[in-house]
């Protein structure tokens, strides 16, 4: 079905971004009940969440900085994890190149796991939306992810104090990214991306600084489009 | 206990250098095609980037001291299980913490 107008498209995006809010819940209200377990203030935390948008990275910095590393350590290791983000700004560019640079600023604001992957898939399942039409979509996935990633912070802070460190809090993390891993693979080749970057994650595991992850994550991608060129050919 | 200055000098750095990472592409190269050797990699980030992010913390988890453990190997593998299966994301994350939580609470 196709979307027309820039108004339901923009109200297409809030319905199909609705759903992540089950994501963003469990990780925004983690970030918040770890920092502040670790003793962050509830502006600071807030603030965390607000200029940075980026769960994972915020994991990571927080875990770095209670173990004492090096500030610039744990700036790298953070923008490491975040370094799919270039990879979602490259794949966003043919779709949304075209705007205004100031509102393509305001789209890499937004750039999120769940922003990406929504409106990826709209654009590929509707090639023949307007450029205004992308955008309003892109903001539509946006408004209801965004202020949901820094409230559940809150209510995260605010839960802080009362929950205990139980069992498997931590956990809650790699579970949820291996649930968006089955739904993912679709192919032949995505099966390949994803076999590759494990194996090659775990033995590269004792590299330091996460460095292994980035290059398991190299050698995976560059396995996917291998598969997927020679499938086609 | 972590200082307040180095926390403030890590959210401004990590800040700035995540929206130039979200910018570089989008914001730099603007309407100009993209080679399709790029996009044909870039097609394959999320399966290969979240594996490897999570393959470590599955089979060495930092809360344990990086010893395997069978539970959370068991909530990892029905995770992954039923996502692959059901093709729903809410599904699986639901049946990794059931197992999670459950196996958890009957050994404890």
């Amino acid at each position: 079905m196709a979307v027309r107008g820039v108004k339901s498209s923009y109200w297409k995006g809030v319905r199909d971004g609705a759903p992540f809010l089950l994501v963003v819940l469990p990780f925004g209200m983690l970030f918040g009940v770890l920092a502040t377990e670790a003793g962050l203030p509830m502006f600071d935390t807030l603030a965390f969440s607000v200029v940075v948008v980026a769960g994972a990275a915020q994991f990571t910095a927080m875990q770095l900085m209670q173990d004492n590393a090096p500030t610039v350590i744990v700036i790298i290791s953070a923008l490491a994890v975040n370094l799919r983000m270039a990879m979602y700004s490259a794949a966003m560019t043919p779709h949304l190149g075209e705007l205004p640079v100031w509102k393509r600023a305001v789209a890499a604001y937004l750039l999120l796991d769940q922003t990406y992957a929504s409106s990826a898939i709209q654009y590929e399942r509707e090639p023949d939306m307007t450029l205004s039409e992308r955008f309003a979509y892109f903001l539509g996935v946006a408004s209801i992810i965004c202020p949901g990633w820094y409230g559940f912070t809150l209510v995260g802070v605010m839960m802080g104090a009362a929950v205990p460190p139980e069992y498997g809090l931590d956990f809650a993390l790699p579970i949820a990214f291996l649930a968006m891993i089955g739904p993912a693979l679709r192919t032949g080749a995505h099966v390949a991306a994803a076999l590759v970057a494990v194996t090659a994650a775990l033995l590269l595991s004792v590299v330091p600084y996460n460095l292994g992850m980035l290059v398991a994550a190299l050698l995976g991608m560059m396995a996917g489009a291998e598969v997927e060129r020679r499938t086609q050919a | 206990m972590i200082d307040r200055t180095e926390l403030w000098i890590v959210i401004i750095a990590l800040g700035l250098g995540s929206f130039a990472l979200r910018f570089v592409f989008l914001g730099l190269v603007g309407d100009r095609p993209l080679p399709a050797w790029l996009l044909r990699h870039l097609r394959y980030t999320a399966v290969a980037v979240l594996p490897a992010l999570v393959a470590p913390l599955v089979i060495w988890p930092p809360a344990t001291g990086g010893e395997t453990d069978p539970v959370r190997l068991a909530a990892a593998a029905a995770a992954f299980a039923a996502g692959w299966w059901l093709k729903n994301v809410i599904a699986a994350m639901l049946a990794g913490a059931v197992v999670l939580v459950g196996l958890g609470y009957w050994l404890s």
